[in-house]
């Protein structure tokens, strides 16, 4: 039986959980959040992702309930949450710093949202208890926060905003703070503890590798607007703008002018060179400026002029070295340096090019996306 | 070697000035008094030699302790400083928390000049500060008129000469002790983990009993500390501010040296004093190396 692939924001008759409707948010003259529009769907691992100052983490202190909307309405399962002070929402937030409870033991973090809810407590403590296997934290339950390493930490923060079983959990860089490695790894958990508890997790970051590791949908945003809003492999492979191609993964960005033919578009971008084609969906004027993206693992170098879509010669300026790749900067005669990268599958000893060889680049006219903006 | 040297400075400083002069004062507190100068018998007398030494300890003796337990005058000025101070380092907590806590959530830029304002009245002579608050307290006194102007009371109150200008003017001195710890922790505390409360389901009230007071604990136990050791022997607040029958051990210290010229009694109230206060004071001293702990 084939599964069925989790999309509901593909679904008109999914209702979203949570719903922003023309948020504005300022502070002073300064406009953090504009007039934005998202819906996010239940069981969604939903990330934001921008630059510092982007407004990422302004949206998602409005969902805890920390900022208020200075316009417009945030919606949790159809009601507004305007009203709502943040320990009333069944939002939970693991904070970037963790903001463990110092005075506490890890044991007493992870209870200390279910003990202000005054259950019982045999329940409290068939809860924490599977919050901290849930995390791998057994052993260290009796500890305090500054007797833990910082993956540690992190596991407590975790186990601490999952404990109350929230409709929402956000989680603030909650990878900061770990090295690469361990980072790697934490992605993998978190989408396993994602899955496991069903619960809906919004993710703010400024790490597009791991947006793209953990996300089932990704926004990418700038200067308080959302730029684009889709699944991980549409944000890399059909970004709406250079902005967002560029924010997302390595891309060679070439600026020219169009001349369209049904879906072929040529497009001039240097004088003495031949245009460059690529095809598109869109109709745009003749002459119209417009942009050109392509991805360095697209690219082909070859030593001999292939048979390709799009071909240009030039000379390699550098060479990044990557164990399993390289990356080579390629200088062309008008300027131009583009991107090319290409696997190792050889020993490094028998590798084709050096510095300062003359090299062909090419791809098909399909490997470009071609931008308006 | 040069860690001995460096450890050796300080304790010489403690030997040279605190107890060398503790020693004297023990001496002194087992001799007798005699009219003579200095008044007080025996007197160590080196020219004689071993013997000299021998005679000299031999005429020393817990009388004067002895003499303590016998007039309840005494245990009771020791019982009412310890009431005294404990009530004043209460009150001075309940008003120096509040401060503390409005310096700590005030805008960055503030906080300098708040806690100028905490330090400032420390540039004015403590003993002008407790002569002031004759003038405030007075029947005829700023207070007073104040109040009688309002309409408030109709007969001037008599604060001056009571306990309760005693509390007044501890609370008043040692104020910026209490705060200034207090202050320290709460500015440090990471304003993330009040919201991390308030988003497990605290209220804002709830909040602050359970992790802005936990947190701020070793503050407020160097402020109390602080307070209430140099208030169980403070000696001019209550002659200035008490009337006759507020009874502190300061006064009765002062009234034993200066008044009946008795210094053997007068020094084994002060010995006795210190006793009663090592307690606190070790106390102290375990709660700051806690912190230290704490916080490497």
């Amino acid at each position: 039986m084939p599964q069925t692939v989790f999309a509901p924001w593909e679904n008109p008759d999914e209702k979203p959980l949570i719903q922003f409707r023309n948020v504005t948010k300022k502070f002073g003259d300064f406009t953090a959040i504009a007039n934005l529009d998202l819906d996010i769907y239940a069981q969604e691992f939903f990330a934001l992702l921008g630059p510092s100052g982007c407004g990422k983490t302004t949206l998602m202190r409005m969902l805890a309930g920390f900022e208020m909307p200075t316009s417009g309405k945030i919606l949790l399962g159809g009601e507004d949450i305007a009203a709502v002070p943040p320990n009333k929402r069944p939002v939970n937030m693991m904070f970037q710093s963790y903001a463990l409870f110092p005075h506490l033991s890890v044991w007493d973090n992870v209870a200390f949202g279910l003990k202000r809810e005054g259950r019982d407590k045999s329940e409290i403590e068939t809860r924490v208890s599977d919050m901290i296997r849930l995390t791998r934290l057994e052993k260290f339950a009796r500890r305090k926060p500054h007797q833990l390493s910082g993956g540690q930490r992190q596991r407590v923060a975790l186990a601490r905003s999952l404990a109350k079983a929230p409709k929402l959990l956000l989680l603030d860089e909650p990878l900061g703070a770990l090295d690469r490695k361990l980072r790697e790894e934490t992605q993998f958990e978190l989408m396993d503890i994602q899955e496991k508890t069903g619960t809906t997790f919004v993710i703010v970051t400024h790490d597009q590798e791991e947006a793209m590791t953990v996300a089932s949908r990704v926004a990418v945003m700038d200067e308080g607007r959302l730029v684009q809003v889709s699944t991980p492999d549409r944000i890399y492979e059909n970004p709406n703008s250079v902005y967002v191609a560029d924010f997302i993964g390595d891309v060679n960005i070439i600026e020219g002018s169009a001349n369209q033919t049904g879906d072929k578009v040529l497009v001039n971008w240097a004088e003495g060179h031949s245009p460059l084609v690529a095809t598109t969906a869109a109709v745009l004027q003749k002459d119209q400026t417009c942009y050109l993206a392509i991805r360095p693992e697209k690219i082909a170098i070859t030593a001999e002029q292939p048979d390709a879509a799009n071909v240009v010669q030039g000379e390699i300026l550098d060479i990044g070295y990557l164990g399993n790749i390289s990356t080579y900067h390629v200088k062309l005669p008008s300027g131009h340096v583009i991107k090319a990268q290409s696997a190792n599958t050889r020993r490094i000893a028998r590798r084709s090019f050096t510095w300062e060889d003359k090299v062909w680049l090419s791809w098909s006219d399909t490997a470009a996306i071609l931008l308006e903006r | 070697m040069r860690r001995l040297v460096l450890i050796l400075v300080p304790y010489l400083w403690l030997i040279a000035l605190f107890l060398i002069p503790f020693v004297i004062v023990v001496k002194i507190s087992l001799s007798d008094v005699a009219l003579a100068r200095p008044p007080y018998f025996p007197q160590l007398d080196l020219t004689a030699g071993w013997a000299g030494i021998r005679t000299f300890f031999s005429e020393l003796d817990f009388e004067n302790f002895t003499f303590l337990t016998t007039d309840d005058l005494y245990w009771k000025a020791y019982l009412s400083s310890l009431k005294i101070a404990a009530i004043s380092t209460a009150l001075t907590l309940l008003i120096g928390y509040p401060i503390a806590y409005g310096m700590a959530s005030a805008r960055p830029e503030w906080r300098a000049t708040l806690m100028m304002l905490v330090i400032l009245p420390f540039w004015t002579s403590f003993l002008i500060r407790v002569y002031s608050w004759i003038g405030i307290l007075s029947q005829g006194g700023l207070l007073n008129t104040f109040l009688l102007w309002l309409g408030v009371i109709d007969q001037p109150l008599t604060i001056l000469n009571t306990e309760i200008a005693v509390y007044i003017g501890i609370v008043y001195t040692y104020l910026p002790f209490m705060i200034l710890p207090i202050y320290a922790n709460l500015e440090k505390l990471d304003g993330a983990l009040i919201e991390a409360a308030e988003d497990l389901g605290c209220s804002r009230t709830s909040a602050f009993w359970l992790v802005t007071i936990p947190l701020s604990k070793s503050g407020i136990i160097a402020g109390c500390f602080l307070v209430f050791i140099p208030a169980i022997g403070e000696f001019v607040i209550p002659s200035l501010l008490g009337g006759s029958q507020t009874l502190m051990i300061g006064k009765v210290l002062y009234e034993e040296f200066f008044s009946n010229r008795d210094w053997p009694v007068a020094s084994a109230v002060a010995v006795v004093l210190l006793v009663i206060l090592i307690v606190p004071i070790i106390l102290f001293q375990r709660n700051e190396q806690k912190n230290r702990e704490a916080s490497q």
